[in-house]
């Protein structure tokens, strides 16, 4: 506990405002280590990520041939979409929370609990910090890979709304950040492979009703205010507002929401990390 | 002690005239009296979300678009697919982790087999409890489909003998697979390479009819398109007993063919 605590407590940074900065969020600098381990590890298991990239382009091209068919258009701010457009982004959001989620919960649980991986970890110069950010970070370079593929594989269908949907790429990334955060940060309160079922039943929901497939409208008054509160909302709609290029105010609260979302599911895994793997 | 691991009473007779493979299955139910509660809730809650969203959320932009598919509203018409399609899911998801579980990680298989259990009772059991779970989630998602008010006609319940079918055909080659793999690399590009497009183009969400012409025979080939054929003929009471009889045929086939093809791969994975 000494060591780690040391290291992390921020001596030996060159400036003032590094000192003072909370250490969970700054670490050892050594969080680097964790992710050139991931790399090491997935060389073994490639496919894994590679056949990842075939999920979202199933979804789009059954929903262009399909439901675009059944739905025609949709009206998104008086102005009307056609529906692959509308859904694309939406879904977007939702695979960038489902492949954070899944990495944060089972991959972060089998680590620390079976494979105790961070056990091993943090008999190293490592410290919970390190881990938090080096898992983070591998999560948001895998988000990231899949955000920019999805968003090829949108463009190539013809799928986009316009051509600030560049800008879909890190505010998908932001997305990923936000439930990675999060979902790391539930796991370590995870007592057994039991506890997952609660994961997929709050998952579900949140892909299904958050304005990802139909937009709110459809809802009443009470449940849109609900849905508006909910996380997979602000990136589905932080998205499709840049995906069409409607830009308003709203979206920075949005973007605002997932950081501080993200930032509070990090700091909670460090000093977590700690309870549980120090000794 | 052996009335709580036997829920029917069958430690009475001491094995003599009890089926072993029917032992097996009573080892996956006293397994299953820890979490039959989750999956309960689970089993309820799934059909629940799905139909609210899809079937009336979505349902809603599709109805004031094309008012009918196929002549009914969407809801009723995605509700018999989405029934099918999860019954594969569960066929699926119980033949792989679990499978490579038994044989590698918690070596399950191993410990029947130390008993006077044979591989083939292991298989017969394993199939049967799946067959088993088929039933009450196909019972919980029909009853939830009625009171959605999707179901138009008495034979919606042989739509859950259908379910049950659908899940086992998926079930059985599955199994035959994973008593194969080293590792469960397979499972995940089982499950996104075939399994998710099964999902998304049998006829599910849309008619397969909106597929391409050459995409066409190569849904109606998979079996979950005769799944959700079935399952939809049965429930909204349209039925037709050739095609019926034709999608039912296919999934026993598939069955018996996974069935024979588990039991070998089992024995040259189990036997030593």
């Amino acid at each position: 506990m000494k060591l780690a605590t040391a290291l992390d407590s921020g001596r030996g940074r060159p400036f003032p405002l590094a000192r003072i900065t909370p250490s969970t969020l700054l670490g050892g600098g050594r969080a680097r280590r964790v992710v050139e381990r991931n790399i090491l590890v997935y060389r073994r298991g490639w496919i894994f990520i590679v056949s990842g990239f075939f999920e979202p382009f199933f979804y789009l091209l059954s929903i262009g041939i399909g439901l675009n068919k059944l739905v025609g258009v949709v009206e998104v701010g008086g102005r009307a979409i056609p529906y692959t457009s509308f859904v694309a982004a939406g879904l977007l959001a939702a695979s960038a929370m489902n492949g954070a989620i899944f990495d944060a919960t089972f991959g972060i649980f089998f680590k620390l609990k079976i494979v105790k991986t961070y056990d091993a970890m943090l008999s190293t110069p490592l410290g919970p910090a390190d881990v938090a950010r080096g898992e983070l970070a591998w999560a948001l370079i895998r988000g990231g890979a899949y955000a920019g593929a999805f968003l090829v594989v949108m463009a190539g269908l013809g799928y986009v709304g316009s051509g600030w949907a560049v800008v879909c790429f890190p505010a998908a990334v932001l997305v990923s950040f936000a439930f990675s955060g999060a979902g790391m940060a539930a796991t370590t309160y995870m007592r057994s492979w039991q506890d997952f079922d609660l994961v997929s039943l709050a998952v579900l929901p949140l892909f299904l009703f958050s304005a990802t497939f139909y937009p709110l409208g459809v809802y009443p008054g009470w449940l849109q205010l609900i849905v508006r509160l909910t996380p997979l909302y602000q990136g589905v709609a932080l998205l499709r507002g840049l995906d069409l290029g409607l830009f308003s105010w709203s979206l920075l609260g949005h973007g605002v929401y997932l950081l501080v979302m993200g930032a509070l599911g990090l700091a909670v895994s460090a000093r977590r990390l700690s309870v549980l793997v120090l000794p | 002690m052996y009335n709580v691991v036997e829920p029917w009473g069958l430690a009475d007779v001491q094995g003599a005239r009890t089926p072993p493979s029917l032992r097996v299955l009573a080892y996956y139910a006293y397994a299953y009296k820890r979490t039959w509660r989750s999956s309960v809730t689970t089993s309820f809650l799934y059909p629940v979300l799905y139909l609210a969203a899809m079937g009336v959320g979505l349902g809603s932009l599709v109805n004031h678009h094309v008012r009918t598919v196929e002549g009914v509203r969407y809801l009723t018409f995605l509700a018999p697919g989405l029934l099918a399609a999860t019954a594969m899911q569960i066929g699926a998801n119980d033949s792989m982790y679990p499978v490579m579980a038994a044989i590698k990680w918690i070596r399950t298989y191993f410990a029947m087999l130390a008993t006077p259990l044979k591989v083939r009772d292991v298989l017969i059991g394993h199939v049967a409890w799946i067959a088993v779970r088929l039933s009450f989630v196909a019972t919980i998602y029909l009853a939830v489909m009625a009171a959605f008010g999707t179901v138009r006609s008495p034979w919606a319940v042989v739509a859950l003998p259908a379910a049950v079918l659908t899940g086992v055909a998926f079930a059985t080659p599955l199994s035959a697979f994973s008593a194969t793999q080293e590792n469960d690399q397979g499972f995940i590009t089982i499950y996104r390479l075939a399994l998710i497009p099964l999902f998304l183009f049998s006829g599910t969400f849309f008619p397969v009819s909106q597929l391409p012409g050459w995409l066409q025979p190569l849904a109606e080939a998979t079996p979950l398109y005769h799944g959700v054929a079935l399952s939809r003929m049965l429930v909204l009471g349209d039925l037709r007993w050739w095609p019926a009889l034709g999608d039912a045929l296919y999934l026993v086939t598939l069955t018996i063919i996974g069935l024979v093809l588990a039991d070998r791969t089992y024995h040259a994975r189990l036997v030593v």
